[in-house]
Parts: structure tokens; sequence; C-alpha cells
């Protein structure tokens, strides 16, 4: 099916089981521990050995030689298998790095090798007896000292510009200047990276976690350089992912690697500490903004310039993207330079690009509208615009960014704020209110589903999208419900397996969306099969309460399956109505926070956030993502730190005590308020994405709040408090 | 993990007799500390010796009128007895402020004093460490050393010693009970019983191989007010930047020891001559000495401000 003219009623308008605060379907299997996780696909495979992966010691350089002789005779050991012996490896075209390093080494623990043993222990003990010695190479591994090399990325637009920036800067009556920094970011999402895989013969089948399941079989075979029909990727849980597992990962290469060599299935997770330097991370930038603006509030010229640093053939930190499109202006330009850095390879982590772009932008917004004495709010509604800045002959599909922020003002009290920072205490508490805009694109892909219906009136639905948590389980049964006229418990989803129609997968906030389109698609077609089966004009046929009507005749969906059955399957289509609007998703935060004026340590005390991402197909699992966004928005705000040693190459604090992520005790209070919209560019579900929208704007809004608290303005994330202790107010 | 035989011990004279016996042997409480250290291969003992069932996990009251802790009571036990919260409320905020419920419950005093450091680089074993691995350096020093020492470090180890139980105790002058092979027992001094780093890091505590620990004695209650105040960068489950455990007494004297700070836990009975002059001059004192990093300079300005607001909260 083709989307290429706005959505009109469809079936799913009817709202019965789409658009309700529905539990989990998988919800049950979950909290009983009973959903397969990719390591835990016992019964699918049966004698499996266990695979442990050693990264390599050094951040760069190559390796002179590997002994293996103490760890071949260790006990239990089956196979070791390192780059020497793997034969012929190539690089998916996902991966900057190789999986599998050697005799070059790419990046601090890059894996080396992986020893397969009968038990976990074994491979653990085993690869320690593993000696390689090493000749290391000199690296860059600093942001700043590399920003002076670095160039315009040729894998994506360097440059942006409308008007005359420079002129209009220069001429403007109230300006800003500033530079900010946000640091490498890890996705420490609580499942490792883990795969099961299993040769059967030349066929290779993976049970792993990966969100994008085709990019995964296609990267595999690409590897192996065996043919893709060989390659069966299984991931129906994943224990979260945020942009981590978007790729193919060294857990699912090793695995297949070691059960090659080993001749049996083998297990390999990924050990927390090394989670940190063998995978990827988000980029660290250093980002430089420039506002000039009318004495009144109106933003004459905007200019905004990032750097970012990545392994040679890597891609920049896409940081100005918003600021493309976010406010108006006659007058702009953004850059992206993208250094060379020895460090792990760097990539996309929840809302890529916006998050730390918006880190950035919405303190600078928040600075300027303090030098130009307009309330933030008012500033920012004073530099809205329903036009694409850059081509204004291109309209927003929706954009209701000021409804956000004025209905997140009165709800969250803001008028009560301080517009003079540093002026509320609460005991030892000084007390701020922060905001900031929220902004994400909406992207659509292409996703492809089968549903079949069965004589008992079972519909089940199958597509390779997966579930990272995020819900698609559930939104997609709700949508299969909704057309199909049936009750959710009617319902079957099966996800994540690369044998089901190639789906949009979970990345960029577009796997809601997009695969419930692709849902949407297949039960169109089935509509049709069971309709012509019955004779039924499908047009006017109804589908309603397990039966389908014309006029006063009334089947039972059960009769019409028939004793074998009916099915449809296919895949949702984009035109080009995301060129002609720009598609986006909007929203406030707002976040209050207190800054103990002894210690400096920063507590937030309660959040808001106003979201407009279209219709809301559940707004149970929407208000989940977005109050888990809120959270790691809170964690880029006030510790997350991936902190490099500069000598070394490598992120030194590279396990969950050193790399600090928000716990209960730091997120006390979360509301979440949806605007209730339609988008009917989107798609035939007229709904966009909201996953990465809850995070995009929080830190920014945080370190508002603290500012407002302190009046210290910190433009270095995190803000931990030896950020601003120098400067707050001396204790009597 | 390096495989390891296993016993479990009866009695203390057994638990002391079999690490006598076995070189490599290590005794093994919570096993919330050394487990982890195992499997890094951080430590690679050849042998445990479960201490859980020797009968010391009582608190009793001593002759003296004060404590005596039994060496396996389990952190949250210690936090929640009634007469640590009476009598030594510094100690129960200091326990309560320490890790998480979970590992609290299987945390033990003996374990939790013997914690080893948190440092980054000690827990890498690719990195030069002179504390696992004498002799090979230091890559801390120059590094990432944000959580590091700035009292008593040296050339060749600059960690903290991690525990917010001991700063508690280190203030409220707790003695630590011992048994050796041969039957003798010791009676330590808080105060001496961690040291610091020198040019020997690898030797954390003057405990001597295979010496067990039975329990520690707290004196009798010295009143007052008491204060734990540990400053970190997220609200709960975060070790300390720096803690300040503190009793102040109504005439403004006092004891103060310092954590996150040193190899071990902080206190000058010099710098609290001067509480009566108030914090700041208890600041510079403790802190005149100091050498931070660069990482770690600003542990010199919230130790000053965290005594301030400790000693100002005891003032009420
Ligand atoms: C994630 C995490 C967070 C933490 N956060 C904090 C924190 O914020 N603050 C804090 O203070 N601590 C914290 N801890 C540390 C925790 O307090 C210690 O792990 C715990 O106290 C150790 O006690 P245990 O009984 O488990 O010791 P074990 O791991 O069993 O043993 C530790 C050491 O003590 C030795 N040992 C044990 N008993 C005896 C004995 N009777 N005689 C002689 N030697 C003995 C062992 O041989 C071993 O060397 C944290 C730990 C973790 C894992
Ligand atoms: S500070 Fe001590 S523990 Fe850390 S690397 Fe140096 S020697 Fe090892």
């Amino acid at each position: 099916m083709k989307f290429n003219t706005p959505a009109t009623t469809n079936p799913i308008d009817q709202l019965k089981v789409v658009g309700h605060p529905l539990d989990r379907i998988d919800g049950p299997l979950k909290t009983t521990g009973t959903a397969p996780y990719a390591y835990e696909h016992h019964e699918g495979v049966a004698n499996a050995a266990y695979g442990h992966v050693l990264g390599a010691a050094i951040a760069k350089g190559r390796i002179a030689s590997m002994d293996l002789s103490r760890a071949k005779a260790a006990p239990g050991v089956i196979a070791i298998v390192t780059a020497e012996n793997a034969g012929r490896l190539d690089k998916g075209s996902k991966n900057t790095a190789k999986l599998l390093g050697g005799p070059d080494i790419e990046h601090y623990h890059q894996a080396v090798a992986v020893v397969v043993a009968e038990s976990f222990e074994q491979a653990r003990a085993a690869a320690q007896l593993i000696r390689v010695d090493y000749v290391k190479a000199d690296g860059a591994f600093d942001l700043s000292d590399a920003r002076k090399s670095a160039t315009p990325p040729t894998d994506t637009q360097a440059d942006s510009a409308r008007g005359d920036f420079t002129a209009a800067f220069a001429a403007a009556p109230v300006t800003l200047d500033e530079t900010y920094s946000t640091p490498d970011q890890a996705h420490a999402m609580m499942e490792p990276h883990a795969t099961i895989a299993a040769w059967t013969g030349d066929k290779l089948t993976l049970w792993t976690s990966n969100q994008m399941i085709a990019w995964g079989v296609d990267d595999m075979a690409a590897t192996l350089g065996i043919p893709k029909q060989n390659v069966r990727l299984v991931s129906p849980f994943i224990g979260g992912g945020f942009g981590g597992k978007l790729f193919l990962r060294a857990d699912a290469l090793m695995a297949a690697l070691g059960a090659r060599a080993a001749r049996r299935p083998v297990k390999v997770a990924l050990s927390r500490p090394m989670m940190f330097n063998n995978t990827t991370h988000r980029p660290a930038t250093i980002q430089r903004i420039r506002i000039g603006a009318t004495p009144d509030g109106k933003i004459t010229a905007v200019g905004h310039e990032s750097w970012s640093g990545d392994l040679p053939g890597g891609g920049p930190e896409l940081a100005v993207q918003q600021t493309r499109l976010l406010y108006a202006g006659e007058n702009r330009m953004t850059a992206l330079r993208l250094a060379v850095l020895d460090l792990p390879e760097g990539n996309a982590m929840r809302a890529p690009g916006e998050a730390p772009g918006l880190m950035a932008l919405e303190i600078a917004m928040d600075e300027m509208a303090e030098k130009l004495g307009m309330d933030p709010i008012a500033f920012r509604v004073a530099n809205d615009t329903q036009v694409d800045p850059e081509h204004p002959d291109r309209p927003f599909s929706q954009r209701r960014l000021v409804e956000c922020l004025q209905l997140g003002a009165e709800r969250f009290g803001w008028s009560a704020r301080a517009a003079q920072p540093g002026r509320v205490r609460d005991g030892d508490w000084l007390v701020g209110m922060g905001v900031a805009a929220a902004f994400r694109n909406n992207l659509v892909m292409k996703s492809g589903a089968r549903v079949r219906l069965d004589n008992k009136g079972m519909l089940t639905v199958e597509t390779d999208m997966t579930d990272i948590g995020t819900g698609s389980y559930t939104v997609i049964a709700q949508t299969a419900a909704e057309m199909m006229g049936l009750p959710l418990e009617k319902v079957r989803v099966r996800l994540g397996d690369s044998s089901f129609p190639v789906s949009a997968g979970s990345g960029g906030q577009w796997g809601g969306n997009s695969s419930t389109a692709g849902v949407y698609a297949a039960c169109v077609k089935l509509r049709e099969a069971v309709a012509q089966k019955l004779g039924f004009n499908s047009a006017d046929a109804v589908f309603a309460n397990g039966d389908v009507r014309l006029g006063n005749r009334s089947v039972p969906l059960t009769e019409a399956a028939g004793a074998d059955g009916l099915s449809g399957e296919d895949t949702m289509e984009y035109g080009d109505l995301s060129e002609k609007y720009q598609q986006s998703t909007f929203g406030g935060h707002f976040v209050e926070v207190g800054v103990d004026v002894v210690t400096g340590e920063v507590r937030v005390r309660r959040m808001l956030a106003v979201c407009a991402a279209g219709r809301i197909l559940n707004p149970k699992t929407a208000r989940s993502q977005v109050i888990g966004a809120m959270t790691m928005g809170v964690g880029a705000a006030l510790m997350e730190d991936l902190k490099i040693d500069k000598r070394l190459g490598f992120f030194v604090n590279h396990d969950l005590a050193g790399y600090e992520v928000p716990v209960h005790a730091d997120i006390p209070h979360q509301d979440v308020i949806f605007l209730d919209e339609t988008d009917p560019m989107s798609s035939p579900m007229k709904a966009k994405g909201v996953g990465e929208l809850g995070i995009c704007g929080v830190a920014a809004a945080t370190a508002n709040a603290i500012y407002n608290a302190t009046g210290v303005r910190v433009r270095d994330y995190p803000v931990t408090l030896d950020k601003h202790l120098d400067r707050l107010p001396e204790l009597s | 993990m390096k495989s390891f035989t296993y016993e479990r011990a009866a009695s203390p004279a057994e638990a002391v007799a079999a690490a006598a016996r076995v070189p490599d042997a290590k005794f093994i409480a919570g096993g919330t500390n050394l487990l982890d250290l195992m499997k890094l291969e951080i430590e690679t003992p050849g042998h445990l010796i479960d201490v859980n069932g020797l009968g010391l996990d009582k608190i009793e009251p001593t002759n003296e009128g004060g404590l005596r802790i039994g060496a396996l009571v389990r952190n949250t036990d210690l936090a929640a007895d009634a007469r640590v919260r009476r009598d030594y409320g510094v100690l129960s905020r200091a326990l309560l402020a320490g890790a998480s419920g979970q590992l609290r419950n299987k945390a033990t005093t003996a374990g939790n004093l013997l914690q080893r450091t948190r440092c980054p680089y000690f827990y890498d074993t690719n990195m030069p460490c002179n504390k696992r691995q004498p002799g090979s350096g230091c890559a801390a020093i120059g590094g990432f050393s944000r959580q590091h020492a700035v009292l008593g470090a040296s050339e060749a180890c600059i960690a903290v010693h991690p525990s917010d139980m001991a700063v508690a105790m280190r203030a409220l002058d707790a003695t630590v009970e011992t048994v050796k092979a041969n039957g003798t027992t010791r009676s330590i001094a808080i105060a001496d019983f961690h040291r610091l780093p020198g040019d020997t890091p690898d030797k954390e505590t003057v405990l001597d191989a295979g010496e067990l620990i039975t329990a520690v004695t707290l004196p009798k209650p010295i009143g007052g007010t008491h204060i734990y105040r540990k400053v970190r960068d997220r609200a709960s489950y975060a070790f300390a930047l720096v803690s300040v455990a503190a009793i102040v007494q109504r005439d403004g004297t006092g004891n103060v020891a310092l954590g996150g700070v040193a190899h071990k836990p902080w206190r000058m009975e010099a710098a609290e001559a001067q509480m009566p002059r108030g914090a700041t001059a208890v600041a510079e004192r403790l802190l005149a000495d100091a050498k931070p990093t660069s990482d770690n300079a600003f542990k010199l300005p919230l130790v000053r401000r965290t005594l301030a607001g400790a000693l100002a909260e005891a003032k009420g």
C-alpha cells in the first residue's frame, strides 16, 4: 500500500481499541520472567556452549603476538577464535570499526578473541589466560584538541544557510555567542548485548537482542560473506537498546564464529564492563551557538556549529538538526564538523542529533531570553514558525509547540517562577524552575506485516518489528483488533523474526507509527480477502464484534476464515508527503530542581512534559516511553558522562558503579500530558513518534532550572556540583 | 574467575586454623565485594572459608557500657538496632547512606571494613595498578582521578577507602577485635586499623595473613548530636565524593571524621581542638596537607562547606 495522500477517515478512527490506555499484552510474560530474552532460549537451543569475549587492552595499535596455549589447555575449552583463524571477514555496512579486531586494533576493548568452553566460568577463566603482546600507536582522544583538525563530513549535509547570517548577527541589537559541551554517553540499557548462535549446515540462526532485524541479517551475511537467505535472526524480546542495538555487534559475530569453530551452538553475552568501550556510544559535542535578536525578541540571526569526533569512516553527531527547524529567523547557518578520534565507535543513542543539540540550543534560548528581559516561554512563542524556516514554502504538517509550552506553564505553575535567579529558598535548598522546548523529527519508514485469521477467529500478526520495551506488541495488537473488529484477546502478535515480513524496526522513534501502519496495510489486504470470499464489496463491509457486516447480512469472521483460514500481507510505503510537509513532534519540558546551598548537589523535585505527537496509540505505553525518556534526560543533565583517559584512550568509568544513571530517588515526581491531536500526513494511523521526544530538551530544562535556582550558568554537561560549587553563595 | 575450593567453618578457631593451613585462602562473609573482585580476577583466592556460621552475628553490651558488634552482623541489622540508633546515630546514618537495601542485607561489619577501593583502574586488569599488582605503576595518577584521595596519598597510589560505616566508626573511636591461628587475640584501634598507601598500597590494613575479625566494639556512648552527611552525584546508590561524620557536644567540642578523601577514614585530633572556633578553623587544619589532583580539587571546598553545614546543623 502506498501512502501518498493525506489520510482520511479510516477504521482506526473508530478508536474502539486504539487510543486506549491498555496494559501491555506482553506484561505478564515479563513480570513472571517467562519472556525469553536473547540469552535464555534454552528450549530452542540444546547443548549450547559458552563464549567469552576478550577485549583489546589498548586503544590503538596492533597485536604483535598472541599466545593461546594456556587458554587452549584450560579446563572445558572447546575452541578459541581470533582474527588469525576466523577466516575472511568483511565489515557490515553499518559498522565503523571491525567487530573482531586484529592484528590492527581500532579501539579499546575491541573484541580480539572469543573463548568457547563447556561452562560460562570456564570460558571466562580461560580468556584471562590468553597473552597478547601489543604494539601501541599514538591516537587522538581529546575532542577539544582534535576540533582544530575537524573537517566537514562527507556523507551528510555539513552546512546549511539562508539569508546573510554574518551581517545580521553583527547588526543585531541583542546577541549571544556561547559555547556548550556535551559528553560521551552510554546507552546503559539493562540487558547486555547477547546472542545464541547455531549453525545447521551452512545456515545460521541467531537468537539475539537487536532492534533492526533486517539490518542485522544484512550485516551478518556481509561480514561472513554468506547469502542473506542463510541467516535468520530471532529477537522477540529486548531488554532495552536506546540505539545501542541498532546494529550487528560483537556478541552476534563472536557467537557465530564460536559456534562454527566449536561445531555446536554458542551463547555469548558481553559483560557489563565490556559494553562501554566495545559497543557504540553517543559522541561528545562542542557546540557554538550565536543568536541575534531585536529588542522585542524577534530572532534575526541564528547560527549553530557542532564539532564531534569518530573513528575514521564514522559520522558526526547531528547536533544542529533541530536548529534548522525549531525557531524562526531570516538569517541562519548551521555547520557540522567531524574530527578523527580513536575512541570507541560513536553512533546513535536515543534521539541522536536532537538530544545533545537541544542540550545546547535550549540553554542558549534561556540565556537569550534573559538578555532580552523576556520570559523564556514568551521568547520561544515569539519565534514560533509554522513553516520550515530554511524552506518557507514547506509547512509543518502540524505544529503545536506554543500550546505545549502554554499548557505546560499553566499546569506546572510557571507563573510562580522568580525571574531573578537565586531568589527562592526552601531551607538549605535553592529552588529553581526551568523550561525547554522538545522537538524531534517524525520519520516514516517502509514497514511490512502478515496477518492470518484462523477458523477460531484468532488473528495472528507477524512482522519482524521489535519491541524494545516500547509497547510494540500492544499497539500492533490494538491496530489489528481495530482493523478487523476483534477484541484484543483474539489477536496474537509475533515479532522480531527475520522469517516475518520486513518492518521499519525500532529506531529514531519511527517504530510505533510505521510498524502499525504496516499492520494496517496487511489488515486492509485481509479485509479484502474476507470481503471477496463472502462476495461483499470490501469498501462498504463493516468489521465489528467479530463479524463482518454488509447491509443486514452479517457473517462471523470465523466462518469467513473457513477451515483453511485467510491471510493478508502488505508493506506500507511512503510517497513524498514528508518532503512536502515537515513532520516533527513537539513538546514542552518543565523541571523544578533544588540545589543544596551547602554542597551544591542538584536534586530534581518535579517534572512535567506536554507532548504533541499525533495520535497517541496507547496513552499508557506512550506515557511510559515519555517518563523513561525524561529520566534519561535527567541523567544527561546531572550525571551521565563517559570519562576519557586522554593518555590511554578509553572510557574509564566502564561499569554501572562508575557510569551513573538516575535511580528512583533521583526521580520523585513526573507528569505527562499529551495534546489530543492527529496528523493525517504521517500515515493512516495519524500517529507520530514519542519515545525520543520525551528526552529532547529535558537536560536543558534541568540546566535552566539549576541556573534559576543558583544564578550560576553551567554550559558544560553534566551539571555536577564541582562545576558550580565555587560560585554558590558563601556560607555564613 | 579462578577455580577455588570452599569450606564452611563452624567456629572462629576452625576458621583461623583453616586459613593457616591453606596459604591462598580468604574468608568470605556477605561476598558482596569479594565475589565481584574474584569474577574480574582482581582477587584470586584458591580457597574460601565461609565465616557466616561462626555465631558472630550478635550485638551485645560490653562491661564498659559500650556495644560489641559481631563481625557478621549485617549492615541492615546494625543500622536498625535500637541501641545503635539511640546512642550511635552517626553509625546508623552512615550505614543507611551506603550501597542499597539488598546489599546491606548481605554486607557484614567486617566485610564492610575490608571492602576494597572503587578506583576504576584497580577494577580494569589491563591497567597498571600498584594495589592490584605491586610494582606495575598507578594509572590513576595523571589519569581520571575525580574520586581519588586529596589527603595521605602517595606516589604509588591515590585511592580512597569507599566505606561509609568505617568513617562513623572512626568518629566513634571503635576498636576492631581479632583472633589469629595461634589463638592470640588483639584489639586494634580503628585509627590504626587502615593504613595509608605509602609504597605498599596492596597492604590496606594492619591485619596479618589469616587473622580473623571477630567483632567491632564501640565505647560507652558519648552523647552529642550525631550527623552523617554524604555528598554524591545522585541521590542514592553512589559512593561518597566526600562525607562528614560529626558528633557535636553542646559546648561545641566534638569528633569529626571525613570519608572519600583518603585511603582511610580521616580524623585529626588537632583539627577537633579547633571546633569551638568554628568549621573554617577545623577544615583548615584537616586540609592543611591536602594535595588534590586537577580532577578532584573541588573536594577541598566541598569538605569545607559540608563540614560547615554539618556543624551548623548540629547547632540546630
Ligand atoms: C554496587 C555496590 C554499591 C556499594 N555502595 C557502597 C556505599 O555507598 N558505601 C559503602 O560503604 N559501601 C558500599 N558498598 C560496599 C559494601 O558495603 C561492601 O561490599 C560490603 O560491606 C562488604 O561486606 P561483605 O560481608 O559482603 O564482604 P565480603 O565481600 O564477604 O568480604 C570482603 C572482604 O572482607 C574479608 N572478610 C570478611 N569477613 C571477614 C572477617 N570476619 N575477618 C577477616 N576478613 C573478613 C573478605 O576476605 C574480603 O576480603 C557497595 C557495594 C556494591 C556492590
Ligand atoms: S590509585 Fe591505587 S588503586 Fe588506583 S590505580 Fe593507582 S595504585 Fe591502583
